[in-house]
């Protein structure tokens, strides 16, 4: 491929803002900082942009960027196509795989970086990259991409690699391996719902003029035509589109429980009935436009009911949060190596040197105990593990809830989850990937048993009520005429009841309240799995928090410097330095000492991991590090700043110069929240970490409220079990692994993520971070939404009421159901949606302050990211500039 | 009126034609993504340009 950049019409001027005077890169949008690279009057925040940029435009799609402003992806790690060849090995490859004939296979990623009009368009032509790619079709809302490609032509890491160097890198996990997720039986349901509406229609229009006054006078052969036609066409109805009544009222009937569905089929059999009477016996038009509109209200319903966010998962376990492979060394220079390179499946070469270890890339589901894994900075341990060399730092936040991370030296057990933010680490595997301290935690039984949907949820209380009343009624409606003498009057009394009491808008009221109420929240960035979830945090009395990550900021620390006020040459100095740090603390000191400052160069940059960086910086020898490691270059810090924990000091040329300290940050209106929630809620605090903070957060919860420190996941589990012994609903918030448990236990689970598309522990509601202070307003909204469900439903019981009333004096005509039905159907929707939305208005969850956007996913989990910006389309001409 | 005798069969008949078209649509899977097809016209189709074929033939 030619590396020359040809001229091209797709010329850009570097969009320069006045402020910070730093160029906007030309394939992603963002500022190019140090690592610049500047071509034929185009900026690029870095190569990688450029290249993808070259690629694109070499191969005539440099439409990707008339699509978006800032359609491209920056690449943050760039791959190599050696990280992805151990997906070549037949065991892993048929697992991801989709299908595979001989010639050609399908695969199907998941890419979170999909964001746009653009991406779409670029992976949809991904075959103009690559001979052998066929076609390759988007799921935007899922962000999944499915790829169609022959065998003999492109290897599937090759496929993945191409895909990684445009800056779409598939999502591969250990949980890819298992295979896909069934999917939810939508289909059938939009089929019941397409012949119910179609033959409502069809069979209204039939009716229509048998109520305007043709009779058996005025037409005799067409009454009994159009009757037996609404018979033909009602009968599919009855048999499929209301199967899974007839399957769920079987199921009651069987494990003698009672639901909505019943009274429902009921009510099916009893119109049915009814209206075959009428037809065959010639003494009616029967009820058939009533029934079938009335089966394609409750598809509706269940329809609206069945909103799912395609792209999160609320199922999740620890498989979903490992990666797929790691690196594994085989062979030491002290023993014999194998004969063979590692990766012959499909002929690639390592060039190996014989001297030295080689490493290969393994699926995580192939190690061993005893197995040597190279892991560098930002990987997880995918094991318990001994350190044999290097120097560990290990993140565990989202394993145990430990906010600081934990320094390692060689001989130490590390354990899985944890991620490595130092050097390079080298670590022999102590127990196999299933056994780990961390994965023992699923075999705990909370995680075996599936919490089914309790059935004990508004509607069905409600059911008993009714059906009592309603069979009060109509035996009540027949004796009464039985007594007068009028046995048939009697008989159409019982039907007539059975019918009109269908609870069609009963069945309506709780979908639609609680499905608009579940959209309403969707859309403030607050997901819940279902509908039922609304009922349960509606009857939560208990709130128990996690800290680390839940109601902390991780890496948000509150940074201040002790000492004479630092100058800006020297702001600047210290900012450039941490750039090149990969130690948690000067990172954080980078991120709020940045500012605008574009950074100096630094030479001769030595970084001791754990202990101190120095560098020469401007001229001048700045060092940044821990008080013991400056005790031991005879730089003693005074005494005032000895004291601070968590302080990063800093000297230059020698002399001390002053201290950085960091403090966990609480999340923004976390306080306020908290406050909202003591007066209405039990409070209690479960975290990880040890007691340093517990001041700090007695004074912040309150007294009254339980807070407990250092615990294990199995700790939170038996918390959180203990206070539902006693009869508390409990609704747990956490983030982390480490609240698996936890979230599983309780009623109610919130898993906190910093963004979509995180991994997020199985729970029942998934909060994007910066939300979690509008947790109170959540709750208030949720008790709305299930007060909203009781008016809906009373209103329809008015229905009920005033069609009872008509049913059993014995004279309900078809034309009455047939207006009833509809009207009441309306009204009880119409109300659930509009009462719901005003409740969130009042609840402070409105979406009316929205930015306007041309957005094309109404009604799906969309982001501000996933915003399409689509940019006014210019002539393009020749050399012509576009601004 | 007599005409309706044929006329509603035919009417049937056409419905009918309807259902099926929507029921294979449905079991074509069309109804399965409703959110990237409206996407999918945005992009302009690609005109045959002559400066991208240049541009592999000097490679």
């Amino acid at each position: 491929m030619s590396v020359a950049v040809p001229i091209s019409p797709y010329r850009a001027v570097a969009r320069c803002s006045p402020a910070t005077s730093v160029a906007a890169c030309r394939h992603c949008g963002l500022p190019c900082l140090d690592q610049a690279v500047h071509r034929d009057e185009m900026h690029f925040c870095c190569a990688g942009c450029q290249t993808v940029y070259e690629i694109l435009t070499e191969n005539g799609l440099g439409h990707f960027y008339e699509l978006n402003e800032k359609a491209g992806v920056q690449i943050k790690r760039p791959s190599r196509r050696e990280q992805f060849l151990f997906l070549d090995e037949p065991a892993v490859r048929e697992k991801l795989v989709d299908f595979s004939d001989g010639k050609t296979s399908r695969v199907t990623f998941t890419i979170p970086s999909i964001h746009c009009v653009a991406c779409v368009w670029l992976l949809e032509n991904l075959f103009q990259l690559k001979p052998g790619i066929g076609r390759s079709t988007v799921n935007f809302p899922k962000k999944e991409v499915a790829i169609q490609f022959e065998n003999a032509r492109v290897a599937l890491s090759e496929l993945v690699a191409l895909l990684a160097s445009l800056g779409y890198e598939p999502t591969l996990s250990f949980g890819s391996l298992e295979g896909a997720r069934p999917r939810p039986a939508f289909r059938k349901l939009i089929l019941q719902l397409g012949l119910a509406g179609f033959s409502f229609g069809n069979i209204m229009l039939f009716s229509i003029c048998l109520y305007n006054g043709l009779d058996t006078w005025s037409a005799r052969n067409f009454q009994p035509l159009f009757g037996y036609i609404s018979l033909g066409l009602a009968l599919p109805v009855v048999v499929y589109s209301a199967l899974d009544y007839w399957r769920s009222a079987w199921t009651c009937i069987r494990q003698r429980i009672l639901t909505i569905e019943l009274p429902i089929a009921v009510g099916i059999v009893a119109i049915f009935a009814q209206s075959c009477y009428e037809i065959f016996s010639k003494t009616g038009e029967g009820y058939f436009d009533s029934l079938c509109g009335l089966i394609f209200f409750l598809l509706i319903g269940r329809w609206f009911q069945q909103k799912s966010y395609e792209r999160l998962s609320f199922d999740r376990d620890y498989k979903a949060f490992f990666p797929l492979s790691v690196r594994r060394l085989i062979g030491r220079a002290d023993g014999p190596l194998p004969a063979a390179a590692a990766n012959t499946s499909n002929g690639a070469h390592e060039v190996t040197r014989p001297a030295s270890p080689i490493e290969e890339t393994v699926p995580i589901s192939a190690l061993n105990v005893g197995d040597r894994l190279l892991l560098r900075h930002g990987e997880l341990i995918p094991a318990d593990a001994r350190i044999i060399s290097g120097e560990g730092v290990i993140d565990y936040s989202f394993v145990t809830g430990e906010s600081e991370p934990v320094e390692k030296r060689a001989g130490d057990l590390v354990y899985a989850g944890g991620q490595q933010t130092g050097g390079v680490l080298e670590v022999q595997m102590t127990k196999p990937v299933s056994q780990s301290y961390l994965t023992s935690l699923w075999s705990h039984e909370t995680f075996a048993k599936e919490r089914k949907d309790t059935l004990d949820n508004i509607l069905n209380r409600f059911t008993k009520r009714f059906t009592i009343t309603v069979s009060i009624v109509a035996l009540g409606a027949a004796a009464w005429w039985w007594a007068h003498g009028q046995a048939d009057v009697a008989l159409k009394a019982f039907t007539s009841v059975l019918i009109v009491a269908c609870p069609c808008a009963l069945a309506l009221s709780a979908p639609f309240a609680l499905g608009t109420a579940q959209r309403l929240l969707g859309r403030q960035k607050v997901f819940l799995k279902n509908q039922h979830t609304i009922e349960t945090l509606a009857k939560v009395d208990t709130v128990v928090f996690d800290k680390t990550g839940t109601l902390t900021a991780p890496g948000a620390a509150t940074v201040a410097f002790h000492g004479p006020p630092l100058t800006e040459a020297e702001d600047r100095s210290l900012y450039s330095m941490t750039r090149h740090s990969t130690h948690p603390l000067p990172v954080r000191i980078g991120e709020v000492i940045a500012k605008h400052h574009f950074p100096d160069a630094v030479y001769s940059f030595v970084e001791t991991p754990g202990k101190g960086m120095e560098a020469r910086v401007a001229g001048q020898e700045v060092w940044m590090g821990s008080a013991s490691w400056f005790a031991s270059r005879n730089v003693i810090a005074p005494a005032e700043h000895q004291s601070l924990s968590n302080s990063v000091h800093v000297a230059i040329n020698g002399q001390y110069r002053g201290s950085f300290t960091l403090q966990t940050a609480l999340r923004q209106n976390a306080s306020q929240l908290i406050t909202q929630l003591a007066n209405d809620y039990d409070l209690a605090l479960l975290s990880g970490d040890n007691e340093r903070e517990r001041a700090r957060f007695s004074q912040l919860f309150g007294a009254r409220a339980n807070l407990n420190f250092k615990q294990s996941p199995l700790n939170k589990l038996g918390f959180i079990h203990n206070l539902q012994s006693a009869g508390k609903t409990v609704m747990m918030v956490g983030d982390g692994l480490n609240d698996a448990g936890a979230l599983k236990q309780s009623d109610a689970g919130v898993a906190v993520v910093e963004n979509i598309g995180a991994f997020s522990p199985a729970s029942d509601v998934i909060l994007e971070a910066s939300n979690v202070p509008r947790l109170a307003q959540v709750m208030a909204f949720s008790k709305a939404a299930v007060r909203i469900v009781w008016l809906s439903i009373a209103l329809s019981s008015a229905y009920n009421f005033i069609g009872l009333g008509i049913a059993a004096s014995g004279r309900l005509a078809p034309v009455v159901c047939a207006v009833l039905m509809p009207l009441s159907s309306i009204t009880v929707v119409g109300f659930a949606c509009l009462a719901t939305q005003w409740a969130a208005r009042r609840a402070g969850l409105s979406s009316l302050n929205r930015t306007l956007t041309p957005s094309l996913n109404l009604s799906s989990a969309a982001t501000s990211s996933d915003e399409i910006r689509i940019t006014s389309k210019s002539k393009i001409k020749n050399g012509e500039a576009f601004a | 009126m007599s005409t309706i005798y044929l006329m509603i069969p035919v009417t049937l008949l056409i419905a009918g034609g309807f259902l099926v078209a929507y029921i294979w649509s449905v079991r074509n899977g069309q109804f399965e993504d409703t959110t990237t097809p409206a996407m999918r016209i945005l992009p302009d189709d690609k005109p045959i340009s002559s400066e991208a074929s240049d541009l592999k033939i000097q490679n």
